[in-house]
């Protein structure tokens, strides 16, 4: 049994998400040309590709951002593909897009208590403060009158207040400075300490390989692989083929 | 006493009626704002639904004996109801296509409601009194002010700034804003954006239907009562800025006051003030006043 064989054996067991023959549409041009994914609960998965080849797309349409896709989506074994897009963040799903999403017309602390709670267990004001002071000190400032690095934290911090299980990162680290990369690492590291399942679209591979415990490589729509972190070494010379770095 | 040559009374006068004119624009412009802030609809049916809210006060009264207070707040809620129906059967249908097709679908939705009260109707206006406990007048020492007047101008600020209030300071307010610039990732957070975009149909219209109430008093409740005003209306948001609910607001008083004050001084250009000024502000500031460019 290799190494790809086994993770499968255990993942289908306990996916805590899972996407089926995933296509997607923009306008008449298809995008996705059916995704697997496999998803365990408490595991972080980056999902690695050139540009275009259809990472945002396959988070967007695990979302419901997506206005046209088909297959099938399950969290905790129930499909949600079908389901109007406001149903399925109270599924336990929450989604940081590469833009951030900040609202310019909301201040810090409405654009962080925006997001509805949809289960118990999420982080309270307190504590997200606790992990991003300069939030608190800016609360009452305009959304987007914070720096990137700290728009990025908001659009995070928001999220991890509605207490939701599995959490879509787009490009979190895009043009930022290292030191605040390394500070997004670290909030990663915590979220994962804490059971959260983070899914990452990343172009930043160093910044990939500080966070992630396995990987989706996509390409043109579909998955060419996926590998554990362990198994990564074996893979350096390939990957950087696929990737073009 | 004159003031700049006018008898004060005859400025004060003027000035009452922009005020009261300023406060149905104000009121009207409002709930085109918050309308138009979220749904991207240009709500051409806003006149119709003011028109509404007169004659569903004057029905209430005809056919149930229910008076004015009462119906300040029961009327508008039927025209908040009408609306909501009107926006889940068919304004929904457009949001995907260009704002033309809103404005079309509006627009046709004004000549039928108004044709069909036209014909049930006519066009000649039916009488509403206004509450006794309104009726006569104050005596200011400078003017007299009819109180039921003084009531429309302390009603549409109270209503404006409550109105702003629930936008700006509430959590349904915070929704409305944020899904104002990106509904899709508002929904993806979990919050019934189809729902929000009904509410907020609800809310504006129900502002003209209330509006239409407050006017009802004052003219005749008519079929085609909402015709004339909606044109200076859409001037006015216009001005303000396309979906701004402070330059609605600030504009509305201030157009009323412009309008009231052409009155006494070039009266002959009191009814084309408005869009005299609405050319100037696009020239200098397209998007209005307070609006983003």
């Amino acid at each position: 049994m290799t190494a790809i064989t086994r993770i499968n054996a255990v993942k289908d067991q306990t996916a805590i998400l899972s996407a089926r023959n995933l296509k997607a549409w923009y306008g008449e041009s298809q995008a996705l040309h059916g995704i697997d994914l496999d998803i365990h609960s408490g595991e972080t998965v980056a999902l690695l590709g050139r540009n275009g080849a259809g990472k945002t797309t396959t988070l967007k349409s695990i979302t419901g951002l997506m206005d046209r896709r088909s297959g099938e989506i399950k969290i905790g074994g129930k499909d949600i593909s079908r389901l109007p897009l406001h149903h399925i963040a109270r599924h336990g799903l929450g989604f940081v897009p590469e833009e951030r999403g900040i609202f310019s017309g909301l201040t810090v602390q409405e654009n962080l208590l925006l997001p509805p709670i949809v289960a118990e267990g999420g982080h309270t004001v307190e504590e997200i403060y606790a992990l991003f002071p300069n939030l608190k000190e800016r609360r009452h400032s305009q959304g987007t009158s914070l720096s990137g690095g700290e728009q990025q934290m908001l659009a995070i911090a928001r999220i991890l207040r509605t207490g939701i299980r599995i959490l879509l990162l787009d490009e979190p680290t895009e043009g930022l400075a290292p030191v605040i990369v390394d500070r997004i690492g670290d909030v990663i590291i915590a979220l994962r300490k804490r059971g959260i399942t983070i899914i990452l679209v990343e172009q930043n591979f160093r910044f990939a390989q500080r966070v992630a415990e396995r990987y989706y490589v996509i390409e043109h729509g579909q998955v060419l692989d996926q590998f554990s972190a362990a198994e990564l070494p074996g893979r350096q010379d390939w990957l950087s083929d696929v990737l073009g770095v | 006493m004159t003031i700049l040559g006018i008898p004060s009374a005859a400025l004060f006068s003027q000035l009452l009626i922009g005020l009261i004119n300023g406060s149905f624009y104000a009121l009207l412009s409002l709930g085109l704002a918050v309308i138009f802030g979220l749904l991207r609809v240009i709500n051409f049916t806003h006149g119709a639904q003011y028109m509404l809210g007169a004659f569903a006060a004057l029905l209430l009264l005809k056919f149930a004996g229910i008076g004015f207070w009462p119906s300040l707040l029961i009327a508008p809620l039927l025209v908040a109801l009408f609306s909501a129906v009107l926006e889940r059967l068919l304004i929904a249908r457009v949001y995907s296509l260009d704002h033309l097709y809103g404005m079309l679908l509006t627009f046709g939705l004004t000549l039928i409601i108004e044709g069909l009260f036209r014909h049930f109707y006519g066009s000649s206006g039916q009488p509403y009194a206004a509450p006794k406990e309104l009726s006569g007048a104050v005596n200011l020492g400078f003017m007299m002010l009819p109180k039921y007047r003084g009531f429309v101008i302390i009603a549409s600020l109270a209503v404006c700034l409550l109105t702003w209030l629930l936008v700006e300071r509430t959590k349904f307010g915070a929704y409305l804003r944020a899904a104002t610039e990106n509904p899709k990732l508002v929904q993806a957070f979990g919050v019934n954006v189809p729902l929000l975009l009904t509410l907020t149909y609800a809310l504006g219209s129900g502002l003209a239907g209330l509006a239409g109430v407050l006017a009802a008093p004052m003219y005749q409740v008519s079929p085609l009562m909402g015709q004339n005003l909606i044109i200076v209306v859409f001037a006015v948001v216009v001005i303000g800025g396309m979906g701004s609910l402070i330059g609605a607001i600030a504009t509305g008083y201030t157009l009323g006051l412009i309008e009231g004050l052409t009155k006494v001084f070039y009266p002959e250009a009191s009814n084309t003030v408005i869009f005299a000024v609405m050319i100037i502000v696009l020239l200098v500031r397209p998007a209005g006043l307070f609006g983003r460019a």
